[in-house]
């Protein structure tokens, strides 16, 4: 698809067909749902880091008139080990003890017990009758602090995967990662230069606004009905089954409206519980995390170690890259690591790299997916290395990225040959780019990074209905998350060759949509997309088919344009176009009504490379770091409304600049988490942020009948370095650890 | 425990309600009054999802308790569109793509509408200072700042042209 | 268990009344302004049942009076009132800042000066501008009422200097003649919406020569109370405000600063800074003196 298309529908920035009743609070999101005879659910949650439970009498709290019900782990069927799959991955054995810990708490705020009441203030007032006796153990916060030979060991059953003999001892590395090609002793000798350095990421959290929410109904017979804020219906139903031994048939998932989700919200936690509730209280059970159990109980996203090796000719072609990462996986194994490792040297032609990652278990929350999941650290480390030897080399750091840019045809560090990607281009835009050029003042720098996310495709369902009059009805099992029933409509509208105000788009639940992967992986507008257009395409040719019968010729003398049925140049027929709406008004007469379906599982989800450019602005005294300019560009393949995929480069390069200048995971020496508030874990406001300047690449993604390549997650990438980056320019010192806080930042000019 | 009786106005109707001494205003819009459209995002002040109208001040639901609002004016953003006309503020949040989850899109209606009685055609930094309590994860607020920059516009145009405040 | 309860008379000697009550019943009660403060606290552990008395219908704690020599501010005039108040605006620029500086505008719309003096915490950001202010407490109780200087009013971390039975109606502050003005400034890692790291509050007046004759600096965010720093405003006076004496002065706020380390700042962070901070406030109430842009 190298010739410019032109499309009716996509590319324009229609409304969305969830708008009115998002701006009017019509909307219902999580805790908006309400049922007769409700009541509430909350999580007694651990006080301590790391501890055996030796006891948990829930007596007491039974007899409490108002209880309904109380649980403990031990109520909960057993789980056997098993893979999840999906965007987060992990195992569904460690899920369940995540929701609900057996015999040993692994973080502060680990839930331990729940309990079901008339209000929810009782709820939380009957807590503190459940009596639970810890044994107190070490926590171990920290990756150093996890791999040390003397560490105190979360699960003696864990053995480090992927060493070679089998480790004797149990450890809290629960996995070795490699990848490596060429030969890197040879790619260091033949390089004219060698940079290195180590870098650190914190702890962050995904910081959706709306906490998680459900509210969970049984029946005698054993039915349930779950309404609940997610990012995958079907995936909080398989979860739900495994961990309940619940079959799926009886388990029905409406997804409510999201308040953000950002990867974190593929994960369950209080699903079960509130179904389990249920089932004993005989009552609807509503459970709403606070901000506080959000912050200790969910998300967060790995923090990080990762030391990086570059080695260069003195023209700036890589000879070789290397790398040693280690990501917090929280209480459970499942970091994003493999990610993070799949990402880190993609964007450049190596011929030699090796790359070493580690999965570690600490202390802390049982990370989840949080937007490109892995690549923001990875790349951090990466781009920042990248800076320094532009620095080195006295090279223009757009230049170096050029040298060495992936392009189609090249094998990808992490397999595959690229098909047309948009990295040059962006890199050409962004040298281009006024922002790239201006003057800057005294006290302020400018810096540049790339970013890579591969994308994903996976399995998705959609049906097309056409009502009597000729409107179209989508039917999917994607929530969404910011704006994809617009997505949905534009490429059904395009397809069909109907105005996008009659399209509707309905997220159905797990009884009236197909089997539908998460949204998440950027893969919604890619792979769900492809399943729209092909149940619109099913309903062309039926539209066909009808039409061909109603003029008496054959299926292939009939063509689809514009909506209508035409004879096939060069057929001969004195007929009139048949619209969609005609077609489907004599639908009864001709064949029943038209429904169109596709299911597939999306290959070819185009990789999204970005490159961003931050201009900052630090104040020397009070090392306060002022972001007075971003710029956001990326390779959207084909953007179907580009006022959304602006919107995903803008709110990623948002949620990148608080990564990289304040937010983290605060904790003391006993493993209690200091800022579990949006007080003092800051996400950006609008005041510390410039407006954020966007430019859509499009390079087709031959894949997708559009052109389509996800854009979800590549815009978090970028903007770690690309700030880090510009805050060395700013103060000439390089620091290796985020966050930028002004301490750390003062601390580093002062020490210059 | 013995319940309040509060009298208040809401979105302009005289609306009683019983409450708990302790309960807050946002509890008491969500779960007594059915009105949903606040949203809860923290209960401590700090993201505005919850935002309402509390008689001429725009403050937190959240922070203010049931009781306090005996005899005032309480307007919420179920109050804001006009019978089946949105208000434009809503309309330019919507033209804009200001919103993705839409979670965090009440409050800012109800905070923008505050903001342009008081102030109407803000420079960009007074609307960033004005909004940095209301919360927008997905955004980068680009696309919200701009939104509120274009109905300002149009507003102060509709109103002069009317002659009279819309 | 007790239980909560809620009152809002509408005037100072019932608001008293239901004070006694609860003291010779020995049942718990607080006082209750904007609840910005009190409902967080609610919410995150001080959850024991009381009685909320809610003073702000009382007409002494809805007063701003600018007649006479000093001016009164009610203990309940919420900060946004406080900045649209332009009058008040020219005589206090820099303890206006301050209350525009709490929080959200959501938060502004509630919270009140007498409600963040009360709570005394150390990074209280109305507190070091009426430090240098030279406010004084004004206090009602069933046996009269006292005044009391702001700074013997903050007694600790969270601590004020009400005895049960006492409400604080409001402030009182000596108007600034017309060569005397203050600066506040804190630092937050964010723009908005942080609790203040470090904060300044400095007062300053300058003879006709543009000498510095008398000088305020109150520091907060350093100590378990805001500090006075007279060695501050010694360095100050005497000097034209030039880079030397405001060195100084700043050096002396470091000196003066008993910092600690927590989740908002380190301690050698918050020492450096207070001083950068006293020198930016002293410089802006100076050039507010002269009149000079800043
Ligand atoms: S819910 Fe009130 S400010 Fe967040
Ligand atoms: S649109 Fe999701 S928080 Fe604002």
């Amino acid at each position: 698809m190298s010739e410019a298309v032109n499309f009716k529908y996509i590319g324009t920035r229609p409304v969305r067909p969830d708008g009115v009743d998002k701006v009017t609070g019509r909307a219902n999101y999580g805790a908006d749902a309400n049922l007769p005879g409700m009541i509430h659910g909350v999580v007694l949650r651990s006080p301590h880091a790391h501890a055996i439970i030796k006891k948990i009498d829930l007596s007491q709290v039974r007899l409490l008139d108002g209880i309904y019900a109380a649980v403990s782990g031990n109520d909960f069927p057993e789980v056997s080990s098993g893979s999840m799959g999906g965007e987060g991955g992990g195992d569904y054995k460690d899920l369940a003890a995540n929701i609900m810990a057996r015999n040993k708490v692994l973080y502060h705020g680990h839930a331990v017990a729940a309990v079901a009441a008339r209000t929810r203030e009782l709820a939380v007032e009957a807590l503190a009758l459940i009596q639970v006796e810890y044994e107190i153990l070490d926590p171990v916060m920290t990756l150093d602090a996890a791999m040390a030979e003397d560490a105190a060991i979360l699960d003696e059953s864990m053995f480090t995967q992927g060493v070679d003999p089998k480790p004797k001892y149990p450890s809290n590395i629960a996995s070795r990662i490699e990848f490596k090609r060429g030969d890197i002793e040879q790619g260091f000798l033949e390089a004219d230069i060698i940079v290195e350095s180590e870098f650190r990421t914190p702890t962050v959290h995904q910081g959706y606004i709306e906490p998680h929410a459900c509210l969970a109904s049984i029946n005698e017979g054993g039915q349930a009905t779950l309404w609940c804020s997610t990012q995958g219906h079907f995936d909080v139903r398989a979860a739900s089954a495994k961990v309940l031994n619940m079959d799926l048939c009886d388990i029905k998932v409406i997804p409510s409206e999201i308040g953000g989700g950002f990867g974190g919200k593929t994960v369950v936690y209080q699903e079960p519980v509130a179904i389990l509730l249920s089932r004993i209280s005989g009552r609807p059970v509503k459970m709403v995390m606070d901000r506080d159990e959000v912050f200790r109980a969910s998300g967060p996203a790995s923090a990080s170690h990762t030391r990086v090796k570059i080695g260069a000719r003195s023209d700036g072609t890589l000879t070789a890259m290397s790398c040693w990462m280690a990501f917090e996986a929280g209480a459970f194994k499942g970091s994003a690591i493999m990610p993070g490792a799949m990402c880190i040297f993609t964007p450049y032609k190596v011929a030699n790299f090796y790359i070493e990652g580690f999965d570690v278990v600490v202390n802390k929350p049982k990370v989840a997916a949080y937007r490109a999941p892995g690549a923001p650290q990875a790349m951090y480390a990466c781009e920042s290395l990248m800076d320094e030897l532009a620095r080195k080399l006295e090279m223009d750091p757009l230049e170096l990225r050029l040298v060495n840019a992936v392009e189609e045809g090249v094998q990808a560090a992490y397999g595959p040959k690229f098909n047309a990607i948009g990295f040059r281009e962006c890199l050409e835009v962004a040298k281009q780019h006024p922002n790239y050029t201006r003057a800057l003042k005294e006290g302020q720098g400018r810096g540049v990074a790339a970013g890579f996310w591969f994308n994903v495709g996976m399995q998705s369902s959609a049906e097309v209905h056409i009502n009597e009059n000729g409107t179209v009805m989508v039917i999917e099992g994607n929530p969404d998350i910011g704006g994809s029933r617009a997505s949905m409509a534009l490429m059904a509208a395009e397809t069909l060759g109907v105005p996008y105000e009659k399209v509707r788009v309905v997220v159905a639940d797990t009884e009236n949509a197909g089997y539908t992967n998460v949204t998440g992986g950027s893969r919604v507008t890619f792979a769900t997309g492809m399943a729209v257009i092909q149940a619109a395409q099913d309903i062309i040719s039926q539209a066909k088919q009808r039409a061909a019968a109603t003029w008496e010729l054959d299926e292939d003398q009939v063509d689809w344009q514009n909506g209508h049925a035409i004879p096939m140049p060069g057929v001969n027929a004195d007929v009139e176009p048949l619209s969609l709406a005609r077609i489907a008004a004599n639908s009864g007469r001709t064949g029943g009504p038209l429904l169109g379906r596709a299911s597939l599982n999306a290959k070819g989800a185009g990789p999204g490379f970005s490159v961003n450019i931050a201009e900052v602005a630090v104040d020397r005294e009070t090392g306060k770091t002022d972001v007075i300019g971003f710029t956001a560009i990326q390779d959207a393949g084909k953007a179907i409304h580009p006022a959304y995929v602006e919107g995903q480069l803008q709110g990623g390069a948002a949620q990148g600049i608080g990564w990289a200048l304040n937010e983290e995971y605060i904790y003391d020496e006993k493993g209690v988490m200091q800022n579990a508030g949006f007080l003092d874990y800051r996400i950006p406001v609008a005041s510390d942020l410039p407006k954020i300047d966007t430019h859509i690449v499009e390079v087709a993604n031959t894949a997708h009948p559009y052109g389509v390549r996800g854009v979800g997650e590549t815009p978090i990438v970028a903007p770690l370095a690309a700030v880090a980056n510009a805050v060395r320019d700013a103060i000439g010192v390089r620091i290796t650890e985020l966050p930028l806080s002004p301490s750390r930042v003062l601390e580093s000019i002062d020490g210059a | 425990m013995s319940k309040m009786h509060v009298s208040a106005s809401v979105n302009g109707e005289p609306v009683e309600f019983l409450c708990e001494p302790q309960q807050s205003l946002l509890n008491v819009l969500r779960d007594e009054l059915n009105l949903t459209g606040t949203k809860e995002g923290c209960t401590t002040g700090d993201c505005g999802a919850c935002s309402v109208m509390l008689d001429d001040r725009l403050v937190c639901s959240c922070l203010t308790l049931a009781a306090e609002v005996q005899g005032k004016s309480v307007g919420t953003i179920e109050g804001v569109a006009n019978g089946d006309t949105l208000h434009p503020i809503q309309q330019a949040l919507l033209e804009h793509a200001a919103l993705q989850c839409g979670v965090c899109t009440p409050g800012y209606v109800v905070a923008i509408k505050a903001l342009l009685e008081k102030n109407p055609l803000p420079s960009e930094s007074e609307i960033r200072y004005w909004l940095a309590g209301n919360l927008c994860r997905c955004t980068g607020y680009d696309k919200i700042i701009t939104a509120v920059q274009d109905v300002a516009q149009q507003m102060a145009k509709a109103d002069k042209n009317a002659g009279e405040p819309a | 268990m007790g239980s909560f309860a809620y009152a809002a008379p509408d005037n100072l000697a019932d608001a008293l009344a239901v004070l006694e009550q609860h003291k010779n019943a020995g049942q718990r009660i607080q006082i209750f302004a904007g609840g910005t403060d009190v409902l967080v606290q609610l919410k995150a552990g001080d959850s024991e049942p009381r009685t909320f008395l809610d003073v702000k219908n009382i007409r002494e704690t809805q007063t701003i009076s600018l007649k006479g020599d000093s001016a009164f501010i009610g203990a309940t005039i919420v900060c946004a009132q406080l900045y649209e108040n332009l009058a008040l605006k020219e005589m206090f620029p820099g303890l206006i800042e301050s209350a525009d500086l709490i929080g959200s505008t959501q938060i502004q719309g509630k919270a009140t000066l007498g409600g963040n003096l009360c709570n005394a915490s150390p990074a209280g950001d109305t507190i070091a501008a009426l430090y240098a202010n030279k406010a004084i407490c004004m206090i009602a109780g069933k046996s009269g009422s006292r005044e009391l200087p702001v700074e013997d009013f903050v007694t600790g971390v969270g601590r004020n200097a009400l005895k049960p039975g006492e409400i604080l109606l409001g402030l009182k502050l000596p108007k600034p003649n017309a060569n005397t003005s203050d600066a506040y400034l804190r630092f937050i890692p964010r723009t908005e919406m942080d609790i203040a790291v470090v904060g300044a509050g400095v007062s300053i007046t300058l003879d006709d020569e543009g000498v510095c004759v008398d000088a305020t600096v109150a520091i907060s965010a350093v100590a378990v109370t805001t500090l006075l720093v007279p060695e501050a405003a010694q360095a100050l006076i005497g000097s034209s405000v030039d880079e030397v004496a405001l060195q100084a002065a700043a050096q002396a706020s470091s000196a003066a600063a008993r910092p600690i380390s927590d989740k908002r700042g380190t301690k050698e962070f918050r020492r450096k800074v207070v001083g950068v901070l006293t020198r930016r406030a002293a410089l802006i109430a100076a050039n507010r003196v002269k009149g000079e842009a800043e």
